[in-house]
Formats: C-alpha cells, sequence, structure tokens
C-alpha cells in the first residue's frame, strides 16, 4: 500500500475546445452588424445634419415638450389612481348595479382605442356646446389640453382598477380571516393588511401601465398638444429634417428605460423580505 | 396576368359585399340605419365607415402572422446560447417597446419614404416616392408586435421542461421536428392568453394608421363628422365598432383556448 508522499503539484486546466462556428454565432454575428451599422449611421446623418441654429432654435421646444408629456402623464396616473379606487370596489361589490356599471366602464375604456375615446371627447363633445355652457362646463371641455388630461385619466383609471382589482383579490383569504380573527375592524384591516400585501402584487403592472401612458400620450400630439411628439411634428413640417424623429425617439427611450430601471431597483428594493 | 388579378379582386369584393356585416344584404346599417346619417350607398356613411371597418379588420389580421413570424424568430434568438445572437435581439425589443407606436409608424412611414427615395435616386429615377399607408401600417405594427410577442413566447418556452426537447432527441427526430410535432403545440397552449391580449393591444393600435391616411374606421369616421357636424355620434359609432371587433375576438380567442386545452381537461 503506497501512501502519496507530496501533493500532486497544481497544473492549469486543460485548454478549451475551439468554439465551433455555427448558424447561430453566424446569424448573431449579422444581425449585430445591422444594429452597428443602424446605429453609426444614425450617428453620421445626426453629425452630418448638425445644424447650431436649428438645435438652439428648437431644442427648447423639443425640451418644453418632454415637460408637457411628463406633466400630461403624472397628472393623469395620479388623478387615474384616484378614480380607480372606486371603480375597483365596484367591480368586486356584490351590488349588482354597481358591478355592472365598472364592468361597461372598464370594458368600454379597455375595448377602445385611446385615440378614438380622445377623439370622442374633444371633437365630440364640441357638438354639446350649447348644453356644457348652461352648465358652465365649456371653458374646461374647450382646450385640448383638458380634454387630454380627462380621457387620459379615465382611461388609465379603467386599466388601473383592474390592476387593483387583480392585486386585492391575490391576497390570500386567510389574510382577511386572520385580521378578522386579531379584531381588526374591516377599513383598518383593508388599509394595514390586505393594501400593503396587494400593492407589491401591482408593483410590475403599475410600471407598466406607467410606461403605455408615456407611450399612448404621443396621440395627444394630434389635437393640437405641443408635447413632445407635437413638437417633434412641428420641428419636422418646418425644417423636413429627418433628425427630428430620431430625437424624439431618443428621448422616448430614455424616459421609458429609465423608468423600467428604476422600478426594478424599487421591486427589489421593497420584495426584499420575500427573498428566500 | 392583369386581367386575373382585375378579376380575382372583383369577385372578392363581390363575395366582400355579400357577406358585408354593416352594409351587405343582410347588414346592421341597411336594415337599422337606412333613414339616418349611416344610411349605405350615396343617402349616408355607412358604407364609407363599412369600408374604414373592412380595411381596420384586414390591417390587423393582415399584420398578425407577420408580427408572430418575426417575435417567434426573436424569440429563439433570446433564448440561444450565442451571446451576440441574444444582444441583438434584446436590443431589438427595447428599442420597439420602449418607443410609442405612433412614434414607430411616423419613423418607418418617412423613413422608408426617404430610403426609398435615395435608393431609387441612386439607381436614377428621380421622382416623388410615396409609401402605400397599409404597408407602412403593416411594418410598424408588426414590429411592435413581435418585440411584444417575443416576450411572451419567451415566457412560454421557458414553460416548457427540458425533458420535452431530449423526449424528441431519444425519438430521434431532428431539431426542426422536435419543434414542430413537441414544442410548438405546447408553446401555442402556454402562449395563448398572452398573444390574445397581445392582438387585442394589436386591434386597438390599428387605429394610430388612420394619422398617416389610410381610411379605416377613425378616418372614414372623422372625415363623416367634420363634413356632418354630428362629430359624438360618428366618433360613438367608432368607438361601438371598435367594441365589436373586440367582441368578436374575444369569442373566438375563448374558443381557442377551449379547443387547445382539450388534451388536459381529459387527463
Amino acid at each position: 500500500m503506497s501512501i502519496a508522499e507530496t501533493m500532486i503539484p497544481p497544473q492549469a486546466p486543460p485548454p478549451a475546445p475551439p468554439r465551433p462556428y455555427t448558424f447561430s454565432r453566424f446569424f448573431g454575428s449579422v444581425a449585430l452588424g445591422i444594429w452597428l451599422a443602424l446605429g453609426v449611421g444614425i450617428f453620421l446623418t445626426v453629425v452630418n445634419g448638425w445644424d447650431p441654429e436649428k438645435f438652439s432654435r428648437y431644442a427648447p421646444n423639443f425640451l418644453s415638450g418632454l415637460g408637457v408629456t411628463l406633466t400630461l402623464v403624472t397628472a393623469s396616473i395620479l388623478m387615474g389612481a384616484v378614480v380607480s379606487l372606486p371603480v375597483a370596489l365596484g367591480r368586486m361589490s356584490k351590488n349588482r348595479l354597481w358591478g355592472w356599471l365598472a364592468y361597461a366602464y372598464v370594458y368600454f375604456f379597455r375595448g377602445t382605442p385611446l385615440i378614438t375615446q380622445l377623439f370622442l371627447i374633444y371633437y365630440g363633445l364640441g357638438s354639446f356646446r350649447p348644453q356644457l355652457e348652461t352648465v358652465g362646463l365649456w371653458w374646461f371641455f374647450r382646450d385640448a389640453w383638458n380634454c387630454a388630461l380627462f380621457t387620459f385619466t379615465l382611461n388609465t383609471a379603467a386599466y388601473q382598477a383592474e390592476i387593483l382589482r387583480g392585486a386585492i383579490e391575490s391576497v390570500p383569504r386567510g389574510q382577511r380571516e386572520g385580521a378578522a380573527a386579531l379584531g381588526l375592524p374591516d377599513r383598518i384591516a383593508f388599509f394595514k393588511v390586505i393594501l400593503p400585501q396587494a400593492m407589491i402584487v401591482a408593483l410590475r403592472p403599475y410600471g407598466n401601465e406607467i410606461i403605455l401612458m408615456i407611450k399612448g400620450s404621443a396621440i395627444v400630439a394630434i389635437v393640437t398638444v405641443f408635447d413632445l411628439m407635437g413638437e417633434t411634428r412641428r420641428a419636422f413640417s418646418r425644417t423636413f429634417d429627418y433628425q427630428m424623429y430620431i430625437w424624439a425617439a431618443i428621448l422616448y427611450l430614455l424616459m421609458v428605460e429609465l423608468l423600467r430601471n428604476v422600478w426594478g431597483w424599487l421591486e427589489a428594493r421593497l420584495t426584499r423580505h420575500l427573498k428566500r | 396576368m392583369s386581367g386575373l388579378f382585375a378579376a380575382l379582386s372583383s369577385g372578392l369584393s363581390w363575395i366582400g359585399a355579400i357577406i358585408d356585416p354593416l352594409c351587405g344584404p343582410a347588414g346592421v346599417f341597411r336594415w337599422f340605419a337606412s333613414e339616418t346619417l349611416l344610411a349605405c350607398g350615396d343617402a349616408g356613411w355607412g358604407d364609407e365607415i363599412a369600408y374604414g371597418f373592412l380595411v381596420t379588420a384586414s390591417l390587423a389580421v393582415a399584420t398578425l402572422p407577420v408580427g408572430l413570424v418575426i417575435g417567434f424568430f426573436i424569440a429563439l434568438a433570446k433564448q440561444s446560447e450565442e451571446k451576440s445572437l441574444r444582444l441583438a435581439a434584446n436590443i431589438y425589443t427595447t428599442i420597439f417597446r420602449g418607443l410609442p407606436e405612433l412614434l414607430t409608424l411616423f419613423i418607418v412611414y418617412y423613413g422608408l419614404q426617404i430610403l426609398v427615395q435615395q435608393f431609387l435616386a441612386t439607381v436614377g429615377y428621380d421622382g416623388a416616392v410615396e409609401i402605400n399607408a397599409f404597408v407602412a401600417g403593416m411594418i410598424a405594427l408588426g414590429v411592435v408586435f413581435s418585440a411584444y410577442c417575443s416576450e411572451v413566447l419567451l415566457s412560454a418556452f421557458k414553460a416548457i421542461p427540458h425533458g420535452q426537447y431530449e423526449a424528441g432527441d431519444a425519438l430521434g427526430l431532428h431539431r426542426g421536428k422536435t419543434m414542430r410535432l413537441i414544442i410548438l403545440p405546447q408553446l401555442i397552449r402556454v402562449a395563448l392568453p398572452g398573444l390574445g391580449n397581445l392582438w387585442m393591444a394589436l386591434l386597438k393600435d390599428t387605429a394610430l394608421v388612420s394619422v398617416i391616411g389610410l381610411p379605416d374606421i377613425l378616418r372614414q369616421t372623422g372625415i363623416a363628422a367634420r363634413v356632418t357636424k354630428h362629430a359624438f355620434e360618428f366618433f360613438g359609432v367608432a368607438c361601438v365598432l371598435f367594441l365589436v371587433l373586440a367582441m368578436i375576438s374575444s369569442i373566438v380567442f375563448s374558443a381557442l383556448e377551449r379547443s387547445t386545452k382539450r388534451a388536459e381537461t381529459r387527463r
């Protein structure tokens, strides 16, 4: 019986076998090449068509358009959150009438395009001008910005109500029963036990909804609100410079990606306690 | 050859006129709205709106296979072992999910126009080029649809256990056949609810194409509203037509889901 006297000296690992040149590798290189060419092409168009005068003329417009977009989205999301609460409660209520009304509301606003709803309110309510004037609401619906805000609020309220309902219903029954067993009143049980757990489930859909609103808000440009898209269209119609669309695309992508990353961080932070 | 196409298209339009749900022999507008603004023919706007309905439905139906096929290949690329392929596919989805659909549409519409014009200029043709709005809409919506579709299909791919591929190997099927006979049928079953949502989104996005001049529901009702000054009624009709499309699709999708679930319930 032999006993090892010395340890085997450490050896370098065997050389990695050469990676085979597969089809997918070929396609990957081609696809990356196309993206690279596109990126370089866009960069070159921007550099070649760079005009300091144009930049100084339209850059402030773009920034103000960005501000309009952000204001519109923030305001409609917040107001929609308020409106969505009764709608979600209606969807979950046992009362037939409330349930049916909330269902019809949600079905209408989720089943038709946002742009059609906007036209219905902006152009359509214009034909009720005398009636609106007697009620004293005409000053509100005369303005495209107000109409857009109103439509977006109603639209996002329908989507948020569904998110909220799904999230509240995803909280297990035992939580409610546990709260009842502890003698908590219904209100406190809802706000302190059910809602916090529901909000964690709802976090990701809410982020998606905000992104959808940022993207959807581009259509207000059609009803003469000068948001980012509206400013882009105005600049393009004056200069016929394709760059304008590239700038708008970059700004929109930045907004969406920033929000997505912030939301991812937020979600990771808020669900720390659920990690196993 | 052009005679054949003319005969085909006239035959198709004849069939379309017969089964037209709005202004055909059994159409809703013909029977219930003949005295109103929605009457068919020269008296009202029924036939224009019916044409818009057809355009919207056909745009959505024509975009679907394009988006599905591109989305399928993007999903395959995303789960490939090749890093560069994954990166390229991820760039694609990041861009087209982040851009507003309206902006994508404008970029495709004007960008294609500029590209084709430049290409033709190098060949030696100097003339104004106009891209067909239907084709531009199909490309833009198809690209957006495929970006979302790839995510849905990717998560469906992840739901299929690896043993299924191994079983295909064990049976001696080659990769294409494994995909077609084993993976795809299960993939469709898992992905169908997600694809249903995407189809609804696509249906709603088709309304945007009216902005670049395609005579779809929204454009036709918009023209009617401007001419007759009955904006609320006509845009209301547009909403109702979109709701009808949504209802039809939800019926079709629930039937599809039931038919793909047959195997599950029997177990």
